[in-house]
């Protein structure tokens, strides 16, 4: 099998399991769909010559990020009554409009995309695809996009702070009045 | 192998198009917050074509700095849903214009 037939089987299953994740009523299989739309792209990362980026969205994105996703569901406890709603909420005139105006952006946006001759005639074309290692990612994250590093460490350190303030309990509101008096 | 760089370019646009949807039309925050993340990740899966076609490493740069924003995305947005989910009981985005101060 070759490679162009693997990016595409990874790319439809990446489609298909977006779409289930979209139109899933459960909570739990959601995630577990999106885990695969992931692995799926993880797949075509690799295809295209990017393993370093391939490993991190395997271990930071399906690993870390999704399970603090299955951890926050467990949180919310979600039951019956969670997915019945849900079901409730799913209609199809819910569906309609979105669906119609993004179809109609999709089409626009795949016709301009096809309709632009110089991709295969670019001397710069995929005909063959090389492999751009982690030393090289590595090379140019602490060298001229250092400022970069910098900046989105800030970013982690108040997604870390605001998310310990936000998610840790409440105080009573018993406690407060007493403190008050 | 040779992958032509128009078919991911459509891949991406189906993979937002997608997220695009579920954002608008479910009425779970916890589903619009996973939609964002499939249209982050079709973001990210530009980045890579991108920097797969001029063999550079700066689309892999890029795509980290996506990944730490996702994860920074996620802790923040949580949380909010979990303490959403205090308040009232389900996850209802139309229940947020009720909020007051």
């Amino acid at each position: 099998m070759s490679g162009l037939t693997l990016f595409y089987v990874s790319g439809s299953v990446a489609v298909l399991a977006s779409l289930l994740v979209v139109t899933n009523k459960n909570a739990v299989h959601a995630l577990l769909y999106l885990v695969v739309s992931l692995l799926a792209l993880a797949m075509c990362f690799y295809l295209l010559g990017a393993p370093f980026a391939a490993a991190l969205q395997i271990i930071v994105y399906a690993g870390a990020i999704m399970v603090l996703f299955v951890f926050a569901v467990m949180i919310f406890n979600i039951n019956q009554t969670d997915i019945d709603r849900e079901s409730q909420w799913l209609t199809w005139q819910s569906w309609v409009g979105p669906t119609l105006l993004v179809m109609i952006l999709l089409a626009e946006i795949v016709f301009v995309i096809l309709s632009h001759q110089n991709w295969s005639t670019n001397s710069l074309s995929m005909a063959q695809i090389e492999l751009v290692d982690a030393r090289a990612v590595g090379i140019l994250l602490f060298g001229p996009y250092l400022l970069a590093v910098e900046i989105a460490s800030f970013l982690l350190l108040a997604g870390l702070v605001g998310g310990y303030h936000l998610a840790k309990e409440l105080p009573k509101q018993t406690d407060k009045q007493q403190g008050n008096q | 192998m040779a992958v032509p760089i128009e078919h991911g370019l459509v891949l991406v646009a189906l993979l937002w198009a997608i997220g695009l949807v579920g954002l608008l039309s479910r009425k779970n925050t916890l589903f619009m917050l996973m939609s964002m993340e499939i249209m982050l990740n079709a973001g990210a899966l530009a980045f890579i074509l991108a920097g797969s076609l001029w063999q550079q490493a700066d689309g892999q740069v890029i795509y980290i700095l996506i990944l730490s924003i996702a994860a920074a995305e996620v802790g923040l947005g949580l949380a909010l849903l979990i303490r959403l989910r205090q308040h009232i009981s389900d996850l209802d985005i139309d229940k947020l214009n009720e909020m007051k101060g």
